[in-house]
């Protein structure tokens, strides 16, 4: 079975993020970027799978600006086989990923896809969704613990009840939450590898999906910085506060 | 047992001396169609991560390297238009210092305000375009020697060691990664450079190395006050007498500033607090009329290896060379070290390939470098401003710089008598009781921040289970000697927040904390403690700070 991994390149979780000065966005100038962390126990979860003999091959695709190619070249490091970059110079909305991602998909046959449950920098988590609705595959989202039995997949999700355990029937589209695993280091005999292994760089336009935003953004703006709490002393001392200066009672 | 794998060359950090190593050994192997194998390993998530400068560039050593540097898009975009120096006589009045009085090597023209971390990653990629094998992440964790005692290589450090020293799930083995010859490019005061300068007793024949701490804070101002090329340098307040030291404001492009202070760590009131000095500094009118109503961006600190030819230690031993700041190649007088460095570096790849190319099979001492090295313009530099930082920290900011002004200008460097300063700078530390506290106002939130803010700026990350990287030799020297002799100076000298001591609840003592995820890489703590008790180790690779246009 071919499984097919999706990564995104995102600023890295570590690194603040500022408005740029019109706020028509955020400033990603010389802001480091890194692998989408979802995205890493995507591609962690394949080759788990590839290890254990399940899976035979994994497919690592990116769809964005051609320096995604690093993205992918880590990918290829924790342990894909290949991969594919739709290079798009703007940035693309959840919907056309999902449509060009459904393209790949007639084309390569996997047998399963894997993809973090959302992106660090937008946390649409949309993607995987309109991939699985778009193909008419199962969908697993925010999975925990995976297990593949013949043509069946058990997908444990943490929901705010417990733990919920689903069925679903291959071909399937699965996205991975936090605690599915915990991604390896590449190791530096891999990283070298990984510049070797084949990465294919294909245009968004080649696809035949139309490209064009849906979602226009008025204005990209700093949260307000949140004040700081008071511990008070007493109940009367609480509502003298709430009179006179939120003057709410 | 660890994996092993084997270069021609392996070089220790990518910064401005190890990447100008790596491009000359392949052009040198290009020239003479020679495949050589170089690999470097650098801490830092990403090259450029963890590189912290002014900084203003001489290009002289970039012209040497890529002459054809413009066509390759190097990131020196903005030239120096003026100069300006100020001496700050209170937090109020500062006085111009006319361009003709100002000491020679600190003129800046046919300079650039650059992002060293930017320009450190565009020879990143020139030495990839190359086939140097670039590792970042990757920490140079211990130094692997052979049997004869010659250096061999390096090993990286283990990854995925829990904070109680047991491997945890994702425990991945360090590797060994050896070499014919291997380059020690750490910046200063690297943690394995130090090693090599006390085992093959490098320093013998030099004065004792001299340090400083510069930090600094990149801002986003006001168009209308920007003036791309302005290079302003000031010294005086609000450091107090006997505290050397200096202030810069470079305005860069993209309507950005660089403000910042470099204090020499040599200080004796272990009440300063270097981080403190620079939030106060901030407010005097020079900055703060730039400065009001920008925005800060970015946070950071490191220590600067400032000794100059005197303190300069050996530079080679069997099987490896020390360049750039590791060993000590600023030239203190004109605050730059990127272009010694760098060239460093290349006289450094010269000297491996001319070895490589007689068949050399590695593990030698390349004394040829010694001798390459006095004879390049590095030398004639340092040998010309040998006597600059002495004199500053003989005679005081005033009468040093007018001995500078003499010595540079009159004399050219050639008077023909060395200043020494032998007093390493950790031993000028004073006892608490012969000095006076200093009372630094709270930081305003707009001109000066606190330090945790200021961390927070500085993007830096540590995998929060794993061995602290602070290690102390003694447990109760922090309290017994530094806090009740010196009343905890790493509390202050830190620029990180790193060191705190706090009163244990339950026995009312007061203790260490060591918060090392905040650690900045800066090295300070392991040169200034008055009790040479902190010994700064490399964390998991990755971890530090994550400088962006730094």
């Amino acid at each position: 079975m071919k499984i097919l991994v999706m990564v995104k390149r995102v600023s890295d979780p570590n690194v603040t993020i500022r408005v740029n000065a019109d706020n028509s966005d955020v400033d990603l100038n010389n802001v480091k970027m890194a692998l989408n962390p979802f995205c890493e126990i995507a591609v962690e979860e394949a080759v788990r799978l590839k290890e254990a003999g399940i899976a035979s091959e994994i497919i690592a695709l990116s769809i964005g600006s051609s320096q995604s190619q690093e993205q992918l070249r880590t990918a290829l490091a924790i342990g894909a086989d290949r991969a594919l970059l739709i290079e798009s110079d703007t940035a693309l909305e959840p919907l056309i990923v999902a449509k060009l991602a459904a393209k790949v998909i007639e084309e390569e046959q996997p047998g399963l896809v894997l993809l973090g449950k959302q992106s660090i920098d937008t946390d649409n988590s949309q993607t995987g969704q309109m991939l699985a609705s778009i193909t008419g595959w199962s969908q697993g989202t925010f999975a925990s613990k995976l297990e593949i039995n013949g043509d069946k997949i058990n997908i444990t999700r943490e929901v705010d009840s417990g733990l919920q355990t689903i069925c679903l029937n291959m071909p399937a589209v699965v996205t991975c939450d936090l605690r599915l695993n915990e991604p390896r280091y590449a190791s530096l005999p891999n990283i070298m590898k990984a510049k070797r292994k084949p990465l294919v760089t294909k245009a968004a336009e080649e696809y035949g999906v139309d490209l064009a935003p849906r979602i226009r953004t008025l204005k990209v703006e700093t949260p307000n910085i949140r004040q700081g709490g008071e511990i008070l002393s007493s109940v009367a001392e609480l509502v003298e506060k709430l009179k006179t200066e939120k003057g709410v009672i | 047992m660890r994996e092993s794998m084997e270069f021609d060359v392996v070089i220790v950090g990518a910064g401005p001396a190890g990447l100008s190593t790596a491009c000359r050994l392949m052009q040198q192997a290009q020239k003479a169609e020679r495949e050589i194998s170089i690999c470097v390993v650098e801490k830092g998530s990403e090259v450029g991560a963890h590189i912290f400068s002014g900084a203003v560039l001489e290009p002289r050593a970039l012209i040497e390297l890529f002459p054809d540097w413009q066509e390759r898009g190097a990131p020196l975009n903005t030239p120096v238009t003026s100069d300006e120096i100020y001496l700050f006589q209170d937090a109020e009045r500062a006085k111009k210092i006319p361009n003709s009085l100002v000491p020679k090597s600190m003129h800046n023209e046919g300079n650039y305000v650059i992002s060293l971390g930017n320009l450190c990653r565009w020879l990143g990629e020139q030495a990839e375009a190359m086939g140097v094998e670039i590792f970042p992440g990757f920490s140079a964790a211990e130094i692997l020697y052979t049997d004869e005692g010659a250096v061999k290589g390096i090993a990286t450090g283990d990854m995925g060691v829990g904070a109680d020293g047991n491997q945890k799930g994702s425990f991945m083995s360090g590797m060994e990664l050896h070499a014919k010859y291997t380059v020690f490019s750490e910046g200063c005061h690297g943690h394995l450079g130090k090693q090599l300068i006390d085992k093959f007793n490098l320093d013998a024949d030099a004065d004792v190395q001299h340090y400083g701490i510069g930090i600094k804070e990149l801002w986003d101002i006001d168009p209308d006050k920007h003036k791309p090329g302005l290079v302003v340098h000031g010294a005086g307040w609000p450091l107090e007498k006997g505290t050397n030291g200096g202030s810069f404001l470079y305005h860069g492009d993209n309507n950005q500033v660089v403000v910042g202070l470099v204090i020499d760590l040599s200080y004796s009131n272990p009440y300063l607090g270097p981080f403190d000095e620079f939030q106060r500094m901030k407010h005097h009118p020079v900055f703060k009329q730039t400065l009001e109503g920008g925005k800060r961006v970015a946070y950071g600190a490191r220590a600067i290896t400032k000794g100059g030819l005197n303190a300069l230690p050996k530079m080679c031993f069997p099987g490896g060379l020390l360049v750039g700041c590791d060993a000590g190649t600023l030239n203190f007088a004109k605050i730059k070290g990127t272009h010694t460095a760098m060239k460093s570096g290349m006289v450094a790849a010269e000297t491996i390939f001319d070895a490589l190319s007689a068949d050399d099979q590695g593990g030698r001492e390349l004394s040829a470098f010694t001798e390459a090295l006095q004879n390049s313009w590095v030398y004639e530099e340092l040998h010309r401003t040998r006597n600059f930082g002495p004199a500053m920290h003989k005679f005081g900011t005033f009468w040093g710089g007018a001995f500078n002004y003499l010595d540079q200008n009159w004399f050219k460097g050639k008077l023909p008598f060395t200043l020494r300063d032998n007093k390493p700078d950790y031993a000028q530390l004073k006892e608490a009781s012969e000095c006076k506290p200093i009372n630094y106002a709270k930081p305003d939130g707009k001109i000066s921040f606190d330090k945790l803010s200021s961390v927070f700026l500085s993007n830096t990350n540590h995998e929060e289970d794993q061995p602290c990287h602070l290690q102390l030799k003694s447990k109760v020297v922090p309290v017994e000697s530094n806090w009740a002799i010196y009343n905890g100076p790493e509390a202050r000298f830190c620029p990180a927040g790193v060191y705190e001591f706090v009163e244990d609840a339950a026995t009312e003592q007061m203790q260490l904390q060591i918060n090392a995820q905040n650690c900045l890489h800066c090295k300070t703590c392991d040169i200034k403690d008055p009790s040479q008790n902190i010994t700064w180790m490399t964390p998991e690779g990755t971890g530090g700070p994550n400088y962006p246009n730094m």
